[in-house]
C-alpha cells in the first residue's frame, strides 16, 4: 500500500462551526479521538474524586471535627472510591491503550471501531448514572442522595432493609453499565493486538506495552464478569425478591465478598499492569537502553495475570475462613511478589549502565519504582494473614492501596501524560511546570501516604467520620491532611501545564524523545489514518534499527 | 554543572527519604509504649496479639532487608548512571538480558517467600486452631447498628458495649472464647492489644479468643463499616482479677433495683416506646433491639462509648440522641421536661 495514491485531508485542518466539531467528537469511531475522550473524561472525574478526598481529609484533620455529617462523610468515601477506580483509573488506562496500541503495532485503528465508541459511551453513561444519584436517589423516602455503602458495598448493607431509596441502585447500575463498556474495550484491545499487528511484528517483537495490555484485557474479561453477575444478583435481591445476599432469609453476606473480591483483586492488576506498561516504555527510552530481559518481563506479566486471579480472599482474612483456606491465600498472595519483584529488578537492570535523563516522565517513573517497592513490601505484611488480622480495615490498608494506586499507578500515568502528550497534541509539555508538578505531588504524596500507615498501626479503622482524642492518632491525621494540599496544588499545576502547552507549547516534531517504537515514526498528532504506508518491522525497536542501520536490534534478538 | 547540582539534590532527597522511612518504622514499632496509644498493635497483652506481634516483627525485618537492598540498587543506578553534563552523545552499550541474573532474582525471592509462608502458617494454626480448655469463659458478642451486645450464656448475664473478662495469668490461665454473631449488617471486633480483628457477619457465626495477661481497660472499636454511625461503635474490654470478675458477675445477675422514689420515672419508662427496644430484668421491659438496661449504671459509658455515663449525658441522650451520635437508631423520645427528669432519675437507680 503506497501513500502516494491516498491524499487524505487533515481532519482538523479547516475551521468548522463548533456544533459540527462537537458532532464530530460525539460520533467519532477513531481510536485516537476515543482515547482522548477517555482521558479527558477521566481527568474531570479525577478532579471530582480529589475534591471528595479533600472533604474527607478536612473532616479527619483533628478528633471530633464536624466539618461534615457522618452521612455526608460516608457518601464521600463511597463516591471517592467508586469514582477513582471505575471512572478515573479504568478510563485513563483504556484511554492510553486505545490511543497507543494501534500506533505501536502499526495498525490504522482498533479491530472494532464502532464497538470502541459504544464501549466509551457506555462507560461515560455509567459515570453519569453514578452521579445522577445526587439528584435521583432520594426517591420517595428522603433517604439521602448518594450511595453510602462503601466502594465494595458489603451485603447486607446494600439490601433494601438497610439502604432505602435508590442510592445503591444508582451505584449498581453505574457499575453494571460501565462494566459492559469495560468488557467491550477489553475484547477490542485483545482482538486488535492479536489480529492487527503490522508485517514482521510477531508476538515476541511487540512492544512490552502491547503485551501488558494484552494480559490486562484478558484479566478485565475474567474479572469484570463476576462483578457484573453480582450486580445483577443484587438487583434481583432488591427488586425481584431474591435472597442471594439476604442474610435474614438464609442468604450469604460472604458470597458477595467472594464475588466482589474475585473482581476486586484482579482489578488491582488490571490497573497496575498498564502502569507497568508505561514504565516499560518510558524507562528504556530515558535510560537509552533496550528493556532488560524482554522474554522474562512477558513471562512475569503472564504469571501475575494467572496468580492475580487466585489471591482475592486475602481481602477476607478476617471473615472467619478455615486455617487451611487462610494459608492457601497467604501462599498465592506471597507468590505474586516473585514475578512483581522480577519486574522491578528488570527495570533496574535496564537503568543499570544507561545514561539516564531525568526528564519529567522519567522522574515520575523513578518515583514509581521506589513507591511500588514500598507498596509491595507493605503488601507482603498484609499478606501474612495474622498480621492482616491487625492491619485489615485499618488506615494501614488505606495507606497501602493508595501507595499502589497513587504512588504506583497514578505516578506512571502522569509520566505517560508527559511522555505521550507531544504525540497526542503535537506540542511539548512545559518542562519547568512538569518538574514543579512532580515535586509538589511527590512531597504531598509522601506526607499523606507515608504517615497514614501509622494511625493504622495504632488501631485506627478506616471509614470512620470521626475519632476519639487520646489515641495517638491526631498529629498523624493532621500531617496527612496537609499533604493533600500539596497534591491538590500539584494537580492544578498539571492541568495548567496541559492547557498552556496545548495552546502555547513549542512544536514537538514526530520524535521528540529519540524513541524507538512505531508511534514516533508518524507525525504528531498522527493523521486519522496513522501511517501513510503500513510499516514493516524486524525487531522490537524498529526506530532503533532505522537510526542505527549498522547495529540493528534484529541481529541480537 | 546543572546536571551535578540536580543529582546532588536527588541524592540528598533519597538519603532523607531513607532516614524518614526508618524513622517512621521506628516510631511505629520500637515504641511499643502503650501510653503512646491505647490501641497500639505493637503493645500486645494477650496470647493471640503476642503471636501476631512476633510474626509482625519477623515480617518487618524481612521486608526491611529487602527494602534496603533494592533501594540501594535504585539509588546507586540513579546517581551512578545519570547522563553527565559532558556526555559524548553516544548511546550506551545495549544489553538485552542475562539468564543467570534472571534466575538469581527469581530463586532468591522464592526462598524468601517460602520462609515467610512457613512462619505465617505456623501462627495461623497457633491462633486459629488453639485448643479450648475446660475452664474458659464463654461470651456471645452480637453486633448491632451501632452497639455491642454481650451475653454470658453459662452465667446468665447480658450487658452491652463494655465486656468484662477475667485476667489470665501464667498460674491461672482462663481464656475467654467469644462467639461472634450479628443482628443486622457486618461488623468487626477489634481490640488491638488483645487480638486481631474478626468479623461479625449475619448468618455466619465466627469465634475468637483472648487471654489478657494484665488487668486494665482495653479499647477498640468496630472495624467493618456497618452504616451511618460505624465510627462511634466503640468497644471497651475490662480485664479484672478473678475476684473482681466474680463479684461483677454476681452483681449483674441480680434483678433490677426497685425503688419507690422513682416510680414516676419507671411509669414513664414502661408506658413509652422504651420497652420496645430495651430490657430491664424483673420488669415488663423485654425489648432486644437496644442494650439491656438492667444494670445501666454499672457501665462507664453510654451510646457504645460515645459519651460518659453521666446524668446530663443520659438526659441529653434520651432527649436528642443525634446530639451525641447523629444517625443512631435510638429515636428522640419527645418527652416533656418533667417526664424526662423522672425517667433519668429512674435510670440512675439501675445499678
Amino acid at each position: 500500500m503506497s501513500s502516494d495514491s491516498i491524499a487524505l485531508p487533515r481532519a482538523e485542518a479547516t475551521s468548522r462551526p463548533l456544533v459540527d466539531a462537537l458532532h464530530g467528537w460525539v460520533t467519532t469511531v477513531d481510536h485516537k479521538r476515543l482515547g482522548t475522550l477517555y482521558i479527558l473524561y477521566a481527568l474531570i472525574f479525577l478532579v471530582i474524586g480529589g475534591i471528595e478526598a479533600g472533604i474527607m481529609r478536612i473532616q479527619l484533620m483533628h478528633a471530633h471535627n464536624d466539618f461534615v455529617s457522618p452521612q455526608v462523610f460516608n457518601r464521600m468515601f463511597t463516591m471517592h472510591g467508586t469514582t477513582m477506580i471505575f471512572f478515573v483509573a479504568m478510563p485513563l488506562v483504556f484511554g492510553f491503550a486505545n490511543y497507543l496500541i494501534p500506533l505501536m503495532i502499526g495498525a490504522r485503528d482498533m479491530a472494532f471501531p464502532r464497538l470502541n465508541a459504544f464501549s466509551f459511551w457506555l462507560m461515560a453513561f455509567g459515570g453519569f448514572l453514578l452521579y445522577f444519584s445526587l439528584v435521583g436517589a432520594n426517591g420517595l423516602y428522603g433517604a439521602g442522595n448518594a450511595p453510602d455503602v462503601g466502594w465494595f458495598a458489603y451485603a447486607p448493607l446494600t439490601s433494601r432493609t438497610f439502604s432505602v431509596g435508590h442510592s445503591t441502585d444508582f451505584w449498581t447500575l453505574g457499575l453494571l453499565v460501565s462494566g459492559f463498556g469495560s468488557i467491550g474495550t477489553a475484547i477490542n484491545i485483545l482482538t486488535t493486538i492479536l489480529c492487527m499487528r503490522c508485517p514482521g511484528m510477531s508476538l515476541g517483537k511487540m512492544p512490552l506495552f502491547a503485551w501488558l495490555n494484552l494480559v490486562m484485557s484478558g484479566m478485565v474479561i475474567l474479572a469484570i464478569s463476576p462483578l457484573t453477575a453480582a450486580q445483577v444478583m443484587l438487583l434481583v435481591d432488591r427488586y425481584l425478591g431474591g435472597h442471594f445476599f439476604d442474610t435474614q432469609a438464609g442468604g450469604s453476606a460472604v458470597v458477595w465478598m467472594h464475588f466482589f473480591w474475585i473482581f476486586g483483586h484482579p482489578e488491582v492488576y488490571v490497573l497496575a499492569i498498564p502502569a507497568f506498561a508505561f514504565a516499560s516504555e518510558i524507562i528504556p527510552v530515558f535510560s537509552r537502553k533496550a528493556i532488560f530481559g524482554y522474554p522474562v518481563m512477558v513471562a512475569a506479566t503472564i504469571c501475575i495475570g494467572f496468580i492475580g486471579m487466585s489471591v482475592w480472599a486475602h481481602h477476607m482474612f478476617t471473615v472467619g475462613m478455615s486455617s487451611s483456606a487462610n494459608t492457601f491465600f497467604v501462599l498465592s498472595t506471597m507468590a505474586i511478589a516473585v514475578p512483581t519483584g522480577i519486574k522491578i529488578f528488570n527495570w533496574l537492570a535496564t537503568m543499570w549502565g544507561g545514561k539516564i535523563e531525568f526528564k519529567t516522565p522519567m522522574l515520575f517513573c523513578v518515583a514509581f519504582l521506589f513507591q511500588f517497592l514500598v507498596a509491595g513490601l507493605t503488601g507482603i505484611m498484609l499478606g501474612a494473614a495474622p498480621f492482616d488480622w491487625q492491619l485489615s480495615n485499618s488506615y494501614f490498608v488505606v495507606a497501602h492501596f493508595h501507595y499502589v494506586i497513587v504512588g504506583g499507578i497514578l505516578f506512571t500515568i502522569f509520566g505517560a501524560f508527559y511522555y505521550w502528550f507531544p504525540k497526542m497534541s503535537g506540542k511539548m509539555c512545559n518542562e519547568t511546570l512538569g518538574k514543579l508538578h512532580f515535586w509538589l505531588f511527590f512531597i504531598g504524596f509522601h506526607l499523606t501516604f507515608d504517615l497514614m500507615h501509622i494511625p493504622g498501626m495504632l488501631g485506627m479503622p478506616r471509614r470512620i467520620y470521626t475519632y476519639e482524642p487520646g489515641r495517638g492518632w491526631d498529629v498523624w491525621n493532621l500531617i496527612v491532611t496537609i499533604g493533600v494540599f500539596f497534591q491538590a496544588l500539584g494537580t492544578v499545576i498539571f492541568v495548567t501545564n496541559l492547557l498552556w502547552s496545548y495552546f502555547k507549547g513549542k512544536a514537538a516534531g514526530s520524535d521528540p524523545w529519540d524513541a524507538w517504537t512505531l508511534e514516533w515514526s508518524t507525525s504528531s498528532p498522527p493523521p486519522a489514518y496513522n501511517f501513510a504506508s503500513i510499516p514493516v518491522v524486524k525487531s522490537r525497536r524498529p526506530l532503533w534499527d532505522l537510526k542505527h542501520p549498522n547495529d540493528p536490534d534484529w541481529k541480537y534478538e | 554543572m546543572r546536571g551535578t547540582k540536580r543529582s546532588n539534590a536527588l541524592r540528598v532527597l533519597q538519603m532523607s527519604l531513607l532516614v524518614f522511612w526508618s524513622a517512621v518504622a521506628a516510631a511505629a514499632t520500637d515504641n511499643a509504649d502503650p501510653s503512646m496509644s491505647p490501641t497500639n498493635i505493637f503493645a500486645p497483652v494477650s496470647t493471640p496479639a503476642k503471636s501476631i506481634f512476633g510474626l509482625s516483627m519477623f515480617v518487618l525485618a524481612v521486608t526491611a532487608a529487602i527494602f534496603v537492598v533494592v533501594f540501594t540498587l535504585l539509588a546507586y543506578s540513579v546517581v551512578k548512571f545519570r547522563k553527565r553534563a559532558n556526555d559524548d552523545g553516544r548511546e550506551p552499550p545495549q544489553v538485552y538480558g542475562s539468564n543467570q541474573v534472571e534466575i538469581a532474582w527469581t530463586v532468591i525471592p522464592v526462598l524468601v517467600v517460602l520462609t515467610l509462608l512457613v512462619a505465617t502458617a505456623r501462627v495461623i494454626a497457633d491462633v486459629q486452631n488453639a485448643a479450648r480448655p475446660d475452664n474458659t469463659v464463654e461470651v456471645t458478642a452480637i453486633g448491632h447498628q451501632f452497639w455491642w451486645e454481650f451475653r454470658y450464656p453459662a452465667l446468665g448475664v447480658a450487658t452491652a458495649n463494655e465486656l468484662h473478662v477475667p485476667v489470665s495469668d501464667g498460674n491461672h490461665p482462663i481464656p475467654t472464647f467469644i462467639k461472634l454473631l450479628s443482628a443486622d449488617t457486618d461488623h468487626s471486633f477489634w481490640v488491638p492489644r488483645l487480638a486481631g480483628k474478626t468479623d461479625l457477619i449475619p448468618n455466619h457465626p465466627n469465634s475468637m479468643w483472648i487471654d489478657p495477661h494484665e488487668t486494665g481497660v482495653y479499647l477498640g472499636q468496630c472495624a467493618q463499616y456497618c452504616g451511618t454511625q460505624h465510627a462511634k461503635m466503640l468497644l471497651r474490654v475490662y480485664v479484672q482479677s478473678r475476684e473482681d470478675f466474680e463479684s461483677w458477675i454476681r452483681e449483674q445477675r441480680q434483678p433490677a433495683v426497685v425503688a419507690d422514689a422513682v416510680s414516676e420515672g419507671r411509669r414513664v419508662f414502661e408506658t413509652t416506646a422504651c420497652i420496645n427496644c430495651h430490657s430491664v430484668a424483673g420488669t415488663m421491659a423485654n425489648g432486644r433491639f437496644g442494650p439491656d438496661l438492667t444494670h445501666l449504671m454499672s457501665r462507664e459509658t453510654i451510646a457504645a462509648g460515645a459519651a460518659l455515663n453521666t446524668p446530663e449525658n443520659l438526659r441529653l441522650w434520651i432527649r436528642n440522641p443525634d446530639a451525641i451520635k447523629p444517625g443512631s437508631l435510638m429515636p428522640a423520645m419527645e418527652l416533656n421536661d418533667r417526664d424526662l427528669d423522672a425517667l433519668t432519675a429512674y435510670l440512675e437507680t439501675l445499678r
